[in-house]
Parts: structure tokens; C-alpha cells; sequence
């Protein structure tokens, strides 16, 4: 594979500064660029840069990018029903929220992203993947991959390899899919399977296939072939040239501004705060002394915050003013385990200081908080 | 205020009102000019014209789309390219922006609804005068096109604007090739002509009611589309700098600060007295050099912090009413068992404070061990609710961000609490009479002056500081 150095890409630093005429005037039809990053939230920004900063006209786009532990969710999604954030916590496996719609995907190095920047007049998912499914064929004549008709590619007819989703705006558009090479399985299904119990929200749901990894299928396949396959076939269609130049997501003079696209795709308000409207109703059961409590939980969740919550205890199992203290905290604060945790362990010191009281307290606070 | 669809005049006026009542709140100078010219005139011709923009096509034959958010709402105003609202259709989610400078009028969607390509989205008031023509038949019209309409070559450049903009560089004489665009596409805003026309004429200009570049993502904050025509005329030069236009943000106080608010506040009620003294941690200082390595070997990084807290500990264990509690009406002293040490943390949400249990039976190293534990899991955000309920007694390290002497405040139900200086370099007498390079630290103790006296606070510090100055006394009396 032949790949340009950062040095030749500073043209892409002409973009914004420099009159487009004269750096046009060379211009070749397309473009292929490769991250040399794998934190999802700068290559994220890069999608979101190119999409905001780059004009398509003349120049067509594809970009290759890879991301070590994550989960992608979709724009209108709701994480709590997508996968598990516990799970994902304990295992440091970050959590994003792309500006495309569609469903949630799990992302490790054995996976590659592709993205196709177009004008929108131009914005053509099947044609893209049929590109993909051609350049894999061309490959390896022998492969069993086609397009469905929901945008998947599909391997030997029924595992799912590829997932797309897209990004619409005023004058550009773009549609990046998913390419199962090597990823962890086992992992994936994991994360992807919620715990948390009576969530109701009209947030996008995620369809859940059966899937499987390229390598699995041809072991002697590498990501350098693979890469160098799509990137040939890109090149042939769109009439470009076929190397593919490396790119720094964290480069402000390649990419003036990205930082702070970087910076709010991290943002709980971005993640978690963009979460539809949605409830949980559900039924705490405590093991309390020699007995277990049920109790009903309602919560009402908006831009990710508390807007309502009531909870059913047995009366006087709290006494009533701390109970109306703990409604209060909890409404308007966000639904996360961290912030509630410290208030809840907070209001605990303005309390009566009486060890059965914290117990029942404390025991309540972790039912609730298992919630998040 | 509900406004439907009117087109005859005498209806009109009324809206003129209210669009003017809307006005004067942000812009006095354009209330004044608009109010004139609009009462009095009866023609149709200067009557804000309500579009009903429609949604336009999507590409692929997508028929309709879900609504998903609205970037907007009924009495915003919008300018042309602003977003308007997010949509999403099979896996694509689409930004759609507004064609016109106006006001919104009506939403015909509310969110989760299904949108139909060809349909009205929402209705939009435009000022007629402005010079924007309404397409008549949007769907075949991509917005696309629209653009070339506001494109001006210039030097082979295309410079974005929009028609008001256009109009305000037009009356000034400015070329908008020499304006430097701060807009999305590096677009030319309002704010960038009113810049550039400060800097020629030195002139003042009357605060901008758009204060910050709108970006995609607008935040619902009204501004209204006042006519720039004859309204605007730049006052004369006075030599003073241009105004500031930055806004008050008011915030509710939620979560993690209202949690603050209520601890703070009982806290104000204990009558609160402070105690300093400086320590001299010259030997500490070695001692730590040679221990760390050691530490490291078993994976555990060693701070100083194990070394304060097990002094305090053996410091309560000689003075335990520091480690007590005082109920709510002041009858009863509990003194507590546990030492259980509190250890402030700085996270990015602020103050927490996790503790140390039972330090009374734990080695330095064992508390080394809890602190990197408790460490991590509190700058990953998850600390658990027996990891930071139960403390006894609280030591602030504020000296690792900074600082000397401090006055904290106690966390009740605790009755004390000390607040760690940095550790500096300073020159001391030595017992020969000689200066020699100290190590020095301060701390400053908070103490309930209900329970605890003067004495009994200075005489355990002097104990901890004891232990500290000369680490080996702390192996005589530990358990």
C-alpha cells in the first residue's frame, strides 16, 4: 500500500483559507483518507469537519477510519435501552453518540469504518455498498456478500458484516458503514444486550443480527488488503487516485477547529443529554432484614435529566422529610449512577445520624442507582 | 402567542404590533424606525408575508421522515441556513435549515410525527421588503440552487451572506470581498459588518442582540428579524471602546451543586474556629524517597497522604473527641470507633469525598492501597455509596493545586477537618544555630467550637505534627 505522507496533505489546510479556485484547479474528483487515530471521538470530528468545512462539489470523499473499545450509538437513540452501561463502565469501553441516525454498533480494531463524503445531490447509499461488495469480490472472487435491500451486507446469505447509516444537511451528505473483519464477538453481544427494565421512550430501536467476522470466513485476509481493495475500487468509479493519504484527527492546522467537535462529541450533554423523552417504570425488590420490599419506581427522563420521579415505599420506612428531600435532589439532576450517588451520599450527612436509617437509605439509594 | 395564517391588511397591523412589542425588547433603536414606517402605511406590499416552507426532497424517493428535534420554536426568529429542526428517515438522520430570514410562525409537526416530503414543515413570516422571493413550489427546487442565488463573485471568490446582510454592507459602502467572515462556510454574519464598520469610523455600536455566531445547533434564543434598512444609522463617535455584548447566563441549581447548597449550609451552622501550624517534613520527605520504590514493586504508588492519615489517626486515638459527633440538638457526643478518614478529591463535577476505613488497624501501605483505589475509581466517575458515607474525620490536600494556608469547613456530621498546604522549600534554623533547606508544609484545622476547645486542637496537632517531623516516633505507638 502506498500512503502519502501528513506533508503532502497540507492542501487540505487550503481548503478554508485560500481562494477555491486556485486549489481546484487540481483538483481530481476524489479523495481517500485514513485515520491515523483510533479514539472514536476524534474520528467522529473528523466526519463532522469534513461535513461542515468541506466543499464536495468537486471533490468526493471516502474515509477510513478504525476505533479501539466502543459503542456507537445513533443519533435519536437512547443508550440505556442499547446496550450495558454498567458493563461498559466496568470495562472502560467508551460510549459515543454519532450525528448519523440508524442503530447502535459495537466498534474494536477488528472492525473498519467507512465513510463517503458527497454533495447531496449526490448522496447514494446502495451505489456506495455495491462499491464495497465489489471491491470485496474483486478480492476474493469467492466471498459470499451481497447488499440487502435495509442497507446490511450480508455474508454466505445470513450473517450481518456491515451496517450503514447516513447524515444529511444543507449542502452535503454522507454515509458511513461498518465492516466486520476481526472484531470480539463475544464482547459485542454483551455490551449490545441491555439490563435495565422497564424503559418506555420512542427513541430509535436497534435490530439485533446474528453476525459474523470476515477473517473468520477467509483467515488469510489482513485489514491492509481490505483497505487497499475498497480504496481501489473508489478510485476506479470515481476516477481518482487510488493512494490513500494518513490523517491526524488531533491536527487544528489540518483541521482548524476540531478540537472543540472532538471536545463536544465527549460532552455528557451530547451523549446522554441528546437521549429522546423517555420513562422507566419499574419494581424495586429489596431484601430488607428478613423480608423483601417491593417498590415501584417511576421516573421521567428528559435531555437525560430527572424530570420526575416518584418512588413507592411502605409509609414511615423513610421518614417523610428525608423522603421529600431525596425526591427533590433527584428531580433535575441528571440520570447518571455518579451524580447521583453523590448527592444521595451527600444529603446523608444532614441527616439524623442513626445506623438503621442510613441502612435503609443506603439500600434504597443502590436499588435506584442500579437503574442508571 | 398563536398567530394563524392572514393575508388581509387590518389584521396585519396587529401583527406589526406585536412583532414590534417583540422587537423593543433587544433593539430600542429598531423599534423606533420600524414603528414609524409600519403604522402608517396600508399597503400590502410592506406586510410580512406568512410561507409555509415545506419539506423539501430527501433523495432516494423518500416519501416521509420521523421529526426528531426541533431546533426551534413558535416565535423564534430564524435566519436563512439556520437549523431548523433534525428529521430521520431509515437510518439517515437530516439536518433541514430554513430558506428564509423570518419569524416562525407554526410547526406542523410535533416530535415522533411523520413528515411528508412536499408538505408544509412550518410557517415562516418573512418581511416582504427584505428582498427574499418565496419559491412557490419548493419540492422541485433543492436548496441547493437557492444558493447560487446569494452567491456574489467577487475575485473569483463566493462569498455567503444573506440578503440583510447584503443590504447593511450595501448602505455602508462595504465590499463584502475585504469583511472576514466568522460564519458557518465562513459566511458573513451581521456582527462581522458591524465590526468592520467599527474599525473604520471608531464608531460605538448599539449592542448586538445576537451576541455569540449562531452555531448548527441553535439554542432557542429569540432575536428578532428587525428591518436593517432604514432602521439602522451608526450613532456618532464617542472615544470609548465597543460595547460588550456578552449575556448573563442564568442556570438552575441542580444535581451535585444542590447536594453542596445543603451540606454547606448545615455546615455554616457549626461555630466553626481555626488552628495553623507549619511541619517541617524534611525527614518525611527522605523517608517517602526511599519507601516509594518499595511500594512500587507492589504496584502501589505512594503518595504522602498514607503518612498524614495514619499520623492522624494515632493523633485520634489520644484526643477521640476530634472524631465524634454531636447530634442534631446538641444533647449527645458520639464518639465514633472507626476512624474512618475522609480524603477530599477534586473531580470534574467538584468536591467529593471519599474515605479511608478503619485506619486505626491499617499500615501506611494499606491506606496507600484504599487511596489508589479510591483514587481511580473516583476520576472514572464511580464511586460507591459506602465508599463515600461514613466518614469520621476529613484531611483536604488543597496544597496539590495550590495554596498555604487555608480555612476549611467541616463536612457534617464530623466535628474537625484539616486542609493541607503545599510543600515548599524554605531555609530553618537547625538546632545548631545553622540554615539548612527545609521541606515545609502547612495545615490549617477547622474545629466545632461547641465540643471542641483550643487546647485539645493544638495539642493533637502537635502530636501529628510529631509523628510527621520524625517519622520514626510513629513506630512506637503504632497498632
Amino acid at each position: 500500500m502506498v500512503l502519502q505522507s501528513f506533508k503532502n496533505c497540507l492542501w487540505l489546510s487550503c481548503v478554508l483559507r485560500t481562494p477555491k479556485a486556485c486549489f481546484w484547479s487540481t483538483a481530481s474528483g476524489g479523495l481517500i483518507i485514513q485515520s491515523v487515530s483510533n479514539d472514536v471521538y476524534q474520528n467522529l470530528a473528523v466526519e463532522d469537519w469534513i461535513h461542515d468545512h468541506m466543499d464536495l462539489e468537486k471533490k468526493q470523499v471516502l474515509f477510513l477510519w478504525r476505533n479501539s473499545p466502543a459503542v456507537v450509538i445513533g443519533r435519536h437513540q437512547n443508550p440505556w435501552q442499547e446496550c450495558n452501561l454498567r458493563l461498559l463502565r466496568q470495562k472502560n469501553i467508551k460510549l459515543a453518540r454519532r450525528r448519523s441516525g440508524g442503530g447502535t454498533v459495537y466498534h474494536d480494531l477488528g472492525n473498519i469504518n467507512l465513510t463517503f463524503f458527497t454533495t447531496r445531490k449526490k448522496y447514494e447509499r446502495m451505489e456506495n455498498l455495491k462499491l464495497v461488495v465489489k471491491g470485496l469480490k474483486a478480492l476474493r472472487p469467492q466471498l459470499d456478500v451481497h447488499v440487502t435491500d435495509r442497507y446490511d451486507i450480508l455474508l454466505d446469505g445470513q450473517y450481518k458484516i456491515s451496517g450503514t447509516a447516513a447524515k444529511l444537511g444543507r449542502t452535503s451528505a454522507y454515509h458511513h458503514c461498518t465492516l466486520l473483519c476481526n472484531a470480539d464477538k463475544f464482547v459485542l453481544s454483551s455490551v449490545l444486550k441491555s439490563p435495565y427494565k422497564g424503559l418506555k421512550s420512542n427513541a430509535t430501536p436497534s435490530v439485533p443480527a446474528s453476525v459474523k467476522n470476515l477473517f473468520e470466513e477467509d483467515p488469510t485476509l489482513t485489514y491492509e488488503m481490505l483497505l487497499d481493495a475498497i480504496a481501489k475500487e473508489y478510485a476506479m468509479q470515481h476516477q481518482v487516485d487510488h493512494r490513500i493519504t494518513l490523517i491526524n484527527p488531533a491536527d487544528e492546522t489540518l483541521f482548524p477547529g476540531i478540537s472543540n467537535k472532538t471536545k463536544e462529541l465527549q460532552t455528557w450533554e451530547w451523549v446522554y443529554g441528546k437521549t429522546p423523552k423517555f420513562s422507566v417504570s419499574t419494581c424495586l425488590n429489596m431484601a430488607y432484614k428478613d423480608s423483601v420490599l417491593d417498590v415501584k419506581v417511576n421516573m421521567d427522563v428528559k435531555h437525560g435529566k430527572i424530570e420526575a420521579c416518584n418512588i413507592d415505599l411502605p409509609e414511615q420506612w423513610l421518614p417523610p422529610g428525608l423522603y421529600s428531600e431525596l425526591v427533590k435532589s433527584l428531580t433535575g439532576s441528571k440520570f447518571c449512577p455518579n451524580e447521583t450517588t453523590t448527592l444521595v451520599t451527600t444529603l446523608l450527612r444532614v441527616c439524623p445520624q442513626d445506623d438503621e436509617l442510613h441502612g435503609r437509605w443506603s439500600l434504597l439509594c443502590e436499588n435506584v442507582i442500579r437503574l442508571m | 402567542v398563536c398567530i394563524h395564517h392572514v393575508r388581509s391588511c387590518s389584521s396585519i397591523r396587529s401583527i406589526r404590533f406585536i412583532k414590534s412589542k417583540y422587537v423593543c425588547v433587544f433593539d430600542k433603536s429598531a423599534l423606533k424606525f420600524s414603528h414609524q414606517q409600519r403604522l402608517f402605511r396600508t399597503s400590502a406590499v410592506s406586510c410580512g408575508q406568512i410561507v409555509q416552507f415545506k419539506l423539501s426532497d430527501i433523495g432516494e424517493g423518500i416519501t416521509e421522515v420521523t421529526v426528531k428535534e426541533w431546533y426551534i420554536k413558535e416565535g423564534d426568529s430564524v435566519s436563512q441556513f439556520d437549523s431548523i429542526c433534525e428529521v430521520q428517515s431509515d437510518k439517515a438522520s437530516v439536518t433541514i435549515t430554513s430558506r428564509y430570514d423570518g419569524i416562525i410562525r407554526k410547526l406542523h409537526y410535533s416530535i415522533d410525527d411523520i413528515a411528508f416530503v412536499g408538505k408544509p414543515l412550518v410557517d415562516i413570516e418573512i418581511d416582504a421588503s427584505k428582498g427574499v422571493a418565496p419559491e412557490e413550489d419548493v419540492v422541485e427546487t433543492p436548496p441547493m440552487s437557492h444558493d447560487e442565488h446569494t452567491h456574489q463573485e467577487i475575485k473569483g471568490h463566493k462569498t455567503l451572506a444573506t440578503p440583510a446582510v447584503r443590504r447593511l454592507a450595501m448602505e455602508n459602502n462595504i465590499k463584502l470581498s475585504e469583511v472576514v467572515g466568522t460564519g458557518k462556510d465562513n459566511r458573513i454574519l451581521k456582527e462581522d459588518i458591524l465590526n468592520y464598520l467599527a474599525k473604520q469610523t471608531g464608531a460605538i455600536l448599539p449592542p448586538s442582540p445576537k451576541a455569540e455566531i449562531v452555531p448548527p445547533l441553535r439554542k432557542t434564543e429569540a432575536v428578532p428579524a428587525a428591518p436593517k434598512d432604514k432602521a439602522r444609522k451608526i450613532p456618532v463617535p464617542v472615544s470609548r471602546p465597543i460595547a460588550f455584548s456578552g449575556k448573563d447566563k442564568t442556570e438552575p441549581v441542580t444535581g451535585f451543586q444542590k447536594a453542596m447548597v445543603k451540606t454547606m449550609s448545615a455546615a455554616l451552622k457549626i461555630p466553626h474556629f481555626g488552628y495553623c501550624d507549619e511541619i517541617d517534613l524534611t525527614q518525611l520527605v527522605q523517608l517517602r524517597e526511599e519507601l516509594k520504590p518499595l511500594a512500587e514493586i507492589r504496584g502501589v504508588k505512594l503518595s504522602f497522604m498514607p503518612f498524614f492519615i495514619k499520623a492522624a489517626s494515632l493523633g485520634l486515638l489520644q484526643y477521640p473527641i476530634l472524631n465524634a459527633s454531636l447530634d442534631e440538638n446538641c444533647q449527645n457526643v458520639t464518639y465514633k470507633a472507626s476512624h474512618n478518614i475522609g480524603v477530599a478529591m477534586d473531580t470534574e463535577q467538584g468536591l467529593i469525598v471519599p474515605n479511608v476505613k478503619n485506619v486505626q488497624v491499617c499500615s501506611v501501605f494499606d491506606i496507600a492501597v484504599e487511596l489508589n483505589r479510591l483514587q481511580s475509581l473516583g476520576s472514572a466517575g464511580q464511586l460507591g455509596t459506602s465508599d463515600l458515607t461514613g466518614g469520621t474525620f476529613t484531611l483536604s490536600n488543597i496544597g496539590t493545586i495550590g495554596g498555604t494556608y487555608a480555612k476549611p469547613v467541616i463536612l457534617p456530621p464530623e466535628v474537625a477537618i484539616g486542609a493541607l498546604g503545599k510543600i515548599q522549600v524554605l531555609p530553618r534554623f537547625n538546632g545548631k544555630g545553622e540554615v539548612y533547606k527545609a521541606q515545609i508544609m502547612n495545615v490549617s484545622w477547622s474545629a466545632d467550637h461547641r465540643i471542641i476547645d483550643g487546647a485539645t486542637m493544638a495539642r493533637f496537632s502537635n502530636l501529628w505534627k510529631s509523628y510527621l517531623e520524625n517519622p520514626a516516633s510513629m513506630l512506637l505507638d503504632l497498632k
